[in-house]
């Protein structure tokens, strides 16, 4: 067997083991942490109907962040819009059309030229974040160097990415045959070449750089995405005069008659 | 006006970036707690040889009780939307009072012992070991945070400073280094019943002596009662009603509201202070030892309702956490809110058409409305979102004829803190109360000038007794300071009643 074949087919294990697993226990982690107090940022919703609307603003639109600054707004709109296209372009690379029903994977061919294109918008956003990073005093002042780094690795992938697309061109059916082998556990494939990893560098820095991904999300800052479903200040209804709030460590320590 | 050891901050003509200036606010810091208090509140007496361990394990232990340190110590991006939002860093420049500023001086030390990238590589990701010199940090910095949540309303996560400062409290009273102000007020509170530290007898003595001065100047017996068992409402002010301007004259609103509603009613002795300093320290359990109090008046004086008076921070603790804390309320009647803001109470009584109101007695005063930081973003009032800023302003404009408001962004939601609460409100802090105070006084100057505003209203305790003191410092005088029930009690035509 290939020897590309081989490392990028276990490092696809791995780093799809270490995403769910570690992303896995941080959303049980904070499902488990209770919130004592309510603590809304107000005016709240006042119904679970309400919350719901207010992530989904929050989610969608960025709408604090629209509130705040219009330019971070735009970077982010961009980067993160534009990031949804482009995964969504991907799933053609990791299903095959007799596995969904009608219309999935008409959908994801629909959306492949806007994937495509939409791959320059991320790039585009990415720099602006970028920019403001490096030049805007305040945020040089909170930024570290896993801050830099992580706009650099997603431009690392996004800018392979549009050069395999644009440029230097890779096998994509030879890519997908693979792909398919790694996620069906069909490791008898590789055996053949037309089942092989494509060995063209651009590939090989593009998936690098999303498995490297893959593997810090869970420990960095990514943690971002789960984190905002569970944040108090914006999943709470606004209700604490009518329904008593109370958490069970708090109970315990306060409510239960000591023996 | 005392000569300031700084500089005053200049009124900004337009909007400017703001810069950077690096520890300039590195040696305000409050006074440090007392062992005798230290000791009443549950905590170590002084800095405790190992305090580091301490710390650490206090951390750990809050990472599993509060949900929101937990995700909001996780979650920032730093993607800097919350950098320019915070009244301490517009008028100090020191970087460590942006909010993510300060987030960062516990998250920092999150990242070192609690994260996997933070232990290996500590440099990379900004995490550093607690220090002597972090320590110092935590003290002065969470101490220069007013727990206003102005930075939640702009982060795309809802990350609140507060909730950080507040975590960031409980660490530094658990190592033995809290701070003295809030502490003193707590432990007066527990042995007195509130933050002055007025006894019962000298309560009674003030009110008597109000009523007097209500009966000479109305000519009406307005009853101010004190303890007194089987009246409808217990009503909670913050005790600095019973003693300064201009918040007495807040009070002798009140009682003008409830004469007129003709409801029997009663302050105690006991629970004779709104506000809950517990809140500022971010300890559950002091916060609930002063709430408790509340609950045993109101059982005590067998009240049928809790109303509370004029206090921003208290009405958070009262209208988010009293139940929460000293709840369930079965024992009061359930038709009414528990508890009641005195200005749902004050605003039901002009739905109903219940207060005469003459406008004109106003009509000297040109009005704005100051909205309280914690009223604002951490409370509600009546049954809607946003009743909170609804219904002062509406119980305002029943009472003058002459309102205005401050800019958009400086009002609602969007309210700058007076800079003077959530602990700061004392004197060796003078420093960054004046600065921090900067965004509200441009706002305060922009009316003046635009509609030649006279007085701003304002429903805390804190907010009052913080502008009286800087106001001066940029050019208003203190008298401009107003209780809304003050605008109340001066328009209300008094009828004798029966009980009266
Ligand atoms: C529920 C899904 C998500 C939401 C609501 C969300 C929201 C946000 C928001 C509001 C920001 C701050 C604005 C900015 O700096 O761009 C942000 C930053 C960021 N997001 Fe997301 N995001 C999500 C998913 C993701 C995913 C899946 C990734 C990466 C693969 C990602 C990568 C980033 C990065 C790298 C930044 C920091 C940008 C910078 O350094 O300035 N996000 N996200
Ligand atoms: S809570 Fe208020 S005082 Fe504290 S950091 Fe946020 S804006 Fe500043
Ligand atoms: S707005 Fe929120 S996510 Fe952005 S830097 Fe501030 S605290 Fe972090």
């Amino acid at each position: 067997m290939e020897s590309w074949t081989t490392f990028y087919a276990v490092s696809f294990y791995v780093a799809t083991l270490i995403l769910t697993m570690g992303v896995g226990y941080k959303i049980v982690q904070y499902a488990k942490t209770p919130a004592p107090l309510k603590i809304p940022t107000t005016p709240a919703p006042l119904t679970t109907g309400g919350v719901v609307i207010r992530m989904l603003l929050e989610v969608i639109l960025f709408k604090s962040l629209f509130r705040s600054n219009k330019w971070i707004w735009l970077f982010a709109m961009l980067f993160h819009g534009a990031l949804w296209v482009v995964l969504l372009r991907h799933l053609r690379y990791f299903i095959a059309p007799e596995w969904v029903i009608f219309p999935i994977w008409e959908l994801v061919e629909l959306i492949q030229p806007f994937g495509k294109y939409g791959s320059f918008i991320m790039l585009f956003g990415l720099l602006g974040l970028l920019a403001r990073r490096l030049f805007v005093e305040r945020m040089r002042y909170i930024s570290s160097a896993s801050d830099y780094l992580m706009l650099i690795l997603l431009l690392v992938i996004g800018v392979s990415g549009v050069l395999m697309s644009f440029v230097t061109r890779t096998d994509i059916v030879q890519f997908k045959a693979f792909m398919l082998s790694v996620m069906c556990f069909q490791w008898q494939n590789f055996e053949l070449p037309a089942y092989q990893m494509p060995t063209d560098s651009m590939l090989l820095v593009h998936l690098a750089a999303v498995i490297l991904l893959m593997i810090v999300f869970p420990f960095s800052k990514l943690l971002h995405a789960p984190g905002v479903f569970f944040s108090p200040g914006r999943n709470q209804v606004d209700n604490p005069r009518e329904k008593r709030h109370v958490a069970p460590w708090a109970i315990k320590q306060f409510e239960t008659p000591q023996a | 006006m005392a000569k300031a050891k700084f500089e005053t901050p200049a009124f900004r003509p337009y909007p400017v970036v703001p810069v950077i200036k690096q520890g300039v606010m590195k040696d305000s810091r409050s006074f440090v707690s007392k062992p005798g208090m230290q000791e009443s509140l549950g905590y170590p007496g002084e800095l405790v040889d190992n305090w580091q361990e301490v710390a650490i394990n206090k951390l750990g232990e809050l990472l599993t009780k509060y949900r929101s340190l937990r995700v909001y110590l996780d979650t920032c991006v730093k993607c800097g939307s919350c950098t320019d939002k915070c009244h301490y860093f517009i008028g100090t420049n020191d970087p460590k009072n942006m909010p993510v500023g300060r987030q960062d001086l516990l998250r920092q030390v999150y990242r070192r012992y609690f994260t996997l990238a933070g232990k290996l590589f500590p440099k990379l990701v900004g995490a550093k070991d607690l220090t002597r010199d972090m320590l110092d940090d935590w003290y002065n910095y969470f101490h220069q945070c007013s727990q206003c949540r102005r930075c939640s309303v702009y982060c795309p996560y809802g990350i609140d400073t507060a909730e950080i400062s507040m975590a960031a409290r409980e660490i530094l009273d658990a190592v033995g280094y809290g701070q003295k102000y809030c502490n003193e007020i707590i432990e007066k509170v527990f042995k007195i019943g509130n933050n002055l530290g007025l006894p019962g007898p000298a309560i009674r003595n003030t009110l008597e002596g109000l009523e007097e001065d209500i009966k000479d100047e109305t000519g009406v017996d307005v009853r101010l009662p004190l303890d007194e068992e089987g009246a409808e409402i217990l009503f909670v002010p913050p005790s600095a009603d019973f003693f300064v301007e201009p918040h007495v004259d807040g009070l002798i609103g009140y009682g003008k509201v409830f004469h007129q509603a003709g409801i029997s009613w009663t302050m105690s002795s006991h629970a004779s202070e709104a506000g809950n300093f517990g809140m500022f320290i971010g300890s559950y359990e002091n916060m609930r030892r002063v709430s408790m109090r509340i609950r045993e008046a109101a059982l005590d004086l067998k009240v049928k309702r809790i109303v509370f008076g004029e206090c921003g921070h208290a009405w958070r603790v009262a209208y988010a956490f009293l139940n929460t804390l000293a709840g369930p309320f079965d024992f009061l009647d359930q038709r009414y809110p528990i508890p009641q803001h005195i200005c749902e109470f004050t605003y039901d009584l002009i739905q109903k058409g219940a207060l005469k109101l003459d406008k004109s007695a106003n009509d000297h005063r040109r009005i704005t409305y100051h909205d309280s930081c914690n009223v604002a973003r951490a409370t509600r009032m009546g049954n809607k979102p946003g009743g909170q800023f609804v219904i002062p302003r509406e119980v305002i404009k029943a009472c003058c004829n002459h309102f205005y408001e401050m800019p958009y962004d400086t009002i609602y939601d969007e309210t700058y803190c007076c800079a003077g609460g959530g602990g700061l409100l004392t004197d060796e802090l003078m420093e960054v109360r004046v600065k921090g105070a900067l965004p509200r006084m441009e706002a305060l100057k922009q009316v003046t000038d635009d509609h030649q505003v006279t007085h701003m209203a304002t429903i805390c305790a804190i907010c009052k007794s913080q502008f009286t003191k800087v106001v001066p410092y940029y050019g208003f005088d203190m008298d401009q300071i107003i209780s809304v029930h003050q605008l109340v009690g001066d328009a209300i035509i008094l009828e004798p009643n029966d009980r009266g």
